[in-house]
C-alpha cells in the first residue's frame, strides 16, 4: 500500500494544538524564570509581570480544553493520537497549575515585606531549588518535543533532590524559629515558598508521567521513580 | 473457550495469494471484529468460516480451519450442516421477496420443521432476537421489502438466528444504513453476544472499537494484529496498525 504524502487534516489539526501547548509551556517556564528572579532580588517589578502574564496562562489552558475537546468529538482518534490527546489535556492543565504557584510566589514579593534574608536564602539553597524546578519543567518539554521518554528518569531524580533541599529546609526553619521566635512569620512564609517550588516539582512529575503514556503508553502514575 | 481455530490458512483466487499464513482463535460468546483496507483478506478470511468462498472457481485453501473442533474442510463435512451453525449476514440487506413471516419461516421450513405452533414461536423468538418485533409484529404478512434498510437488516439478522447458529458472520452489516439503524445493529451485536459468537468484517473503526472484544488487523492478506480491542485502540503493538488506524495510510 503506498503511503499517502498530504499531509492529512487530522494530523495537522494535532501538530497546531501540540503547538499551543508548547507556548503555554515556554511562557510558564518563562514565568517561573522571571519569578525566580523577582524572588532572589526581591525585585516587585519583575513579580508584577508574572501576576500580569498570569491571564494569558489562564487563556492558553482554555483555548487547549477546547482544542482538545473539539479534536475528539470531530476525530475520534486512537491509539497514539488518543494518548496525545490525554496528555496534552492534563500537561495543559498542570502548567497552569505550575503558573498559579509562579504567580502565589510573585504575589508574595509584591505584598510581603518578611522575604527571607540573604543569608537564610543561601542557608536554605532556594536558588537550587528554584534551579532544579525550572530544569525539570524545561527537560520535560524537550523529552515531549524530541518524543524521547528516556529522559524521564533523569527529570524524575531531579524530583528528589528538590524533596531533600524542602526537608531539609523544614528542619532549618524548624530550628531556626524555636532560636528566634520574633522571625516566626518571616520563617514561616519562607517555609510556604519552599512547599511551593517542591510542588512544582510534583506537578513537573506528573507532565513527566503524562509524557512517557503517550510515547510509550505506560502509566507511571503511583508506582514511583523505579518503573522509569 | 475458542469455539473457531485457525491454523496457518493460506488461500489462492487462482494465482492470487488472498490470505498468508493466517493463525487466530475466537473466543466463544465474543465480538471478534476484523479490519483492514479494501482488498486486505478480511471479507475471505470470514467467508472461509462457513465455505462461502466454495461456489468461487479456482480457489485453493491451505491449512487448518476447526469450528466447534471440527475440520470444516476435512472429508465428508455437510457444508448445509456447517451453515446452519455458522449464519451470515451481508452488507447489503436481501430479504427474500417474501412477507416478513415467510423470510423467516422459510428456512425452518427447508429444514423439514412443519408444525406451525413451532414455526410462529420461532418466527416471534427469532424477531425478538433481532429487536424488530415491536415494529413488525402487527405486519407479518406484508411484504419483507416494505420495510426500512434498517429494519430489513435486522430481518436478515432474524432470519439467521432462526436456524439457531452458534456463529454470526457479519459482513459490513451496517455500512448501507443510517445512523440510528446503525445504532441498532451495533446494540444488537452486544446483546447477541451472550447467546452467539458474532465475527463482523467492518470499514468503519468506530464501529469495530465500539462492538467488539477482540480485533484482527489484517493488510495485504497478512493478520498484521490480532489482540484485545481496547488495547487495539489504545496502544498497538504494530506500527502498520497504527498507521492504519490513526488514519496515516492513504
Amino acid at each position: 500500500m503506498m503511503e499517502n504524502k498530504m499531509p492529512k487534516y487530522s494530523e495537522k489539526e494535532l501538530v497546531s494544538l501540540k503547538e499551543e501547548v508548547n507556548s503555554m509551556w515556554q511562557l510558564v517556564l518563562s514565568q517561573l524564570q522571571i519569578c525566580k528572579q523577582a524572588y532572589l532580588a526581591g525585585n516587585t517589578e519583575l513579580a508584577r509581570e508574572v501576576v500580569i502574564r498570569e491571564k494569558s496562562v489562564n487563556s492558553f489552558e482554555l483555548s487547549i480544553d477546547i482544542g482538545c475537546e473539539n479534536y475528539m468529538a470531530l476525530f475520534a482518534p486512537v491509539a497514539m493520537d488518543l494518548r496525545l490527546i490525554i496528555s496534552l489535556i492534563k500537561i495543559s492543565t498542570t502548567l497552569e497549575r505550575i503558573a498559579d504557584f509562579a504567580d502565589s510566589i510573585a504575589r508574595h514579593v509584591i505584598e510581603d515585606s518578611t522575604i527571607a534574608p540573604e543569608a537564610m536564602r543561601e542557608d536554605l539553597k532556594v536558588e537550587a531549588m528554584f534551579d532544579a524546578a525550572i530544569s525539570m519543567l524545561s527537560d520535560s518539554y524537550a523529552a515531549l518535543e524530541s518524543e524521547h521518554s528516556k529522559l524521564s528518569g533523569k527529570i524524575l531524580h531531579k524530583d528528589e533532590e528538590i524533596d531533600k533541599l524542602y526537608q531539609e529546609g523544614k528542619k532549618y526553619l524548624v530550628d531556626f524559629i524555636k532560636k528566634n521566635p520574633e522571625k516566626g512569620a518571616c520563617a514561616l512564609d519562607t517555609f510556604l515558598i519552599l512547599r511551593k517550588i517542591e510542588r512544582i516539582g510534583d506537578h513537573c512529575c506528573n507532565i513527566v508521567e503524562e509524557i512517557v503514556f503517550y510515547i510509550d503508553a505506560k502509566v507511571l502514575k503511583h508506582k514511583g521513580i523505579k518503573t522509569c | 473457550m475458542n469455539i473457531v481455530e485457525t491454523q496457518d490458512i493460506n488461500f489462492y483466487y487462482g494465482a492470487f495469494h488472498a490470505l498468508k499464513n493466517v493463525s487466530l482463535n475466537v473466543a466463544t460468546h465474543s465480538v471478534t471484529a476484523f479490519i483492514g483496507p479494501s482488498g486486505c483478506g478480511k471479507s475471505t478470511f470470514l467467508r472461509l468460516l462457513n465455505r462461502m468462498n466454495d461456489l468461487i472457481p479456482d480457489i485453493k485453501l491451505e491449512g487448518k480451519c476447526l469450528v466447534n473442533g471440527q475440520d470444516i474442510y476435512g472429508k465428508g463435512v455437510d457444508v448445509d450442516e456447517l451453515r446452519k451453525k455458522v449464519g451470515m449476514v451481508f452488507q447489503k440487506p436481501n430479504p427474500f421477496p417474501k412477507s416478513i413471516f415467510e423470510n423467516i419461516a422459510y428456512g425452518l421450513r427447508v429444514n423439514g420443521i412443519k408444525n406451525k405452533k413451532f414455526i410462529n414461536e420461532r418466527v416471534e423468538e427469532s424477531l425478538r432476537g433481532a429487536a424488530l418485533w415491536d415494529e413488525v409484529k402487527d405486519k407479518l404478512g406484508r411484504s419483507a421489502y416494505d420495510l426500512s434498510g434498517g429494519q430489513q437488516q435486522r430481518l436478515c439478522i432474524a432470519r439467521a438466528l432462526a436456524i439457531k447458529p452458534d456463529i454470526l458472520l457479519m459482513d459490513e452489516p451496517a455500512s448501507a444504513l443510517d445512523p440510528i439503524s446503525t445504532s441498532k445493529i451495533e446494540d444488537l451485536i452486544y446483546t447477541l453476544k451472550a447467546q452467539y459468537t458474532i465475527v463482523i468484517v467492518t470499514h468503519n473503526m468506530q464501529q469495530a472499537a465500539r462492538v467488539s472484544d477482540s480485533t484482527g488487523f489484517f493488510m495485504l492478506g497478512e493478520l498484521i494484529e490480532f489482540s484485545d480491542t481496547k488495547k487495539m485502540f489504545l496502544n498497538p503493538d504494530k506500527e502498520q496498525t497504527q498507521n492504519y488506524i490513526t488514519g496515516r495510510f492513504g
